[in-house]
């Protein structure tokens, strides 16, 4: 087969990085952010949340955990639409979930920007 | 339908039911774990709104975290956690598998990947736990 330019190992590595980030570090996260503290088991004050969230080592740490696994979520969802029979349009499937990812890339820089 | 196989005219791709993977449940596993990047990517999105009220104040964050208490989020985040957990899980085995560890001569046993790999994740989620509930 000849060889085509494919943009594929790019999106691959993101998807690969970001199914490591989100094994790692997100059931913690989860549980913390998601359960513990709403539920009351634990708190975190609103300043020492800020505090931590504001210092740039943490942001770049939030950064890769927000972003990255929205790569790896773009990855596998386009296979599930194509795997559900949608191949005929595998080309705006493939625009829409890395469009998407690349979307909330920019809204995680704009909110830690802000913080 | 038939755009692709102009484009790639070496492909063969059979015609499946889109309810193929609830045939058996190998196909189903598999099925579950795709989904659970949905999931984790949703939860991601929720925790960046709460950074978001994070830096509006003290008044915004506190009603944010009022609105999480409510059964539908809590029910929401438990189901994620169950998904992100399966994730970590199918994940760390399949390191071993993918990533060939070679010492000299000799392949370090898939197993054994997979046990440093859980070994890491035990270890980053206990630092991760002290970091974010002392003091």
């Amino acid at each position: 087969m000849a060889t085509r330019k494919t943009s594929e190992p790019f999106w691959w590595l993101l998807f690969a990085a970001g199914g490591m980030v989100a094994a790692l570090l997100v059931p913690v996260h989860l549980l913390v952010h998601g359960l513990a503290v709403p539920l009351g088991w634990t708190s975190i004050s609103h300043a020492r949340m800020l505090a931590l969230a504001g210092h740039p080592l943490v942001k770049l740490y939030l950064f890769a955990l927000i972003a990255l696994p929205l790569y790896h979520w773009a990855h596998r969802f386009r296979f599930i639409l194509e795997d559900l029979g949608l191949r005929g349009l595998r080309t705006p499937i493939a625009i829409l979930c890395y469009g998407a990812a690349v979307l909330g890339t920019v809204a995680t820089l704009w909110v830690l920007w802000q913080i | 339908m038939t755009a692709p196989r102009v484009e790639r005219p070496g492909l063969f791709y059979p015609k499946l039911p889109a309810t193929w993977w609830l045939r058996n449940a190998n196909y189903f596993r598999f099925m579950l774990r795709e989904l659970s990047s949905v999931f984790i990517a949703l939860f991601l999105v929720v925790f960046l709104v709460q950074l978001h009220r994070l830096s509006q104040g003290p008044g915004a964050y506190a009603a944010y975290l009022e609105t999480l208490r409510a059964p539908g989020w809590i029910i929401f985040h438990v189901v994620a956690l169950a998904f992100a957990l399966y994730h970590s899980v199918t994940w760390f085995n399949l390191t071993g598998v993918v990533q060939v560890v070679r010492l000299g001569e000799r392949q370090v046993p898939p197993r054994l990947v997979a046990g440093a790999s859980f070994a890491l994740w035990a270890v980053v989620s206990v630092v991760l736990l002290w970091f974010l509930l002392r003091g």
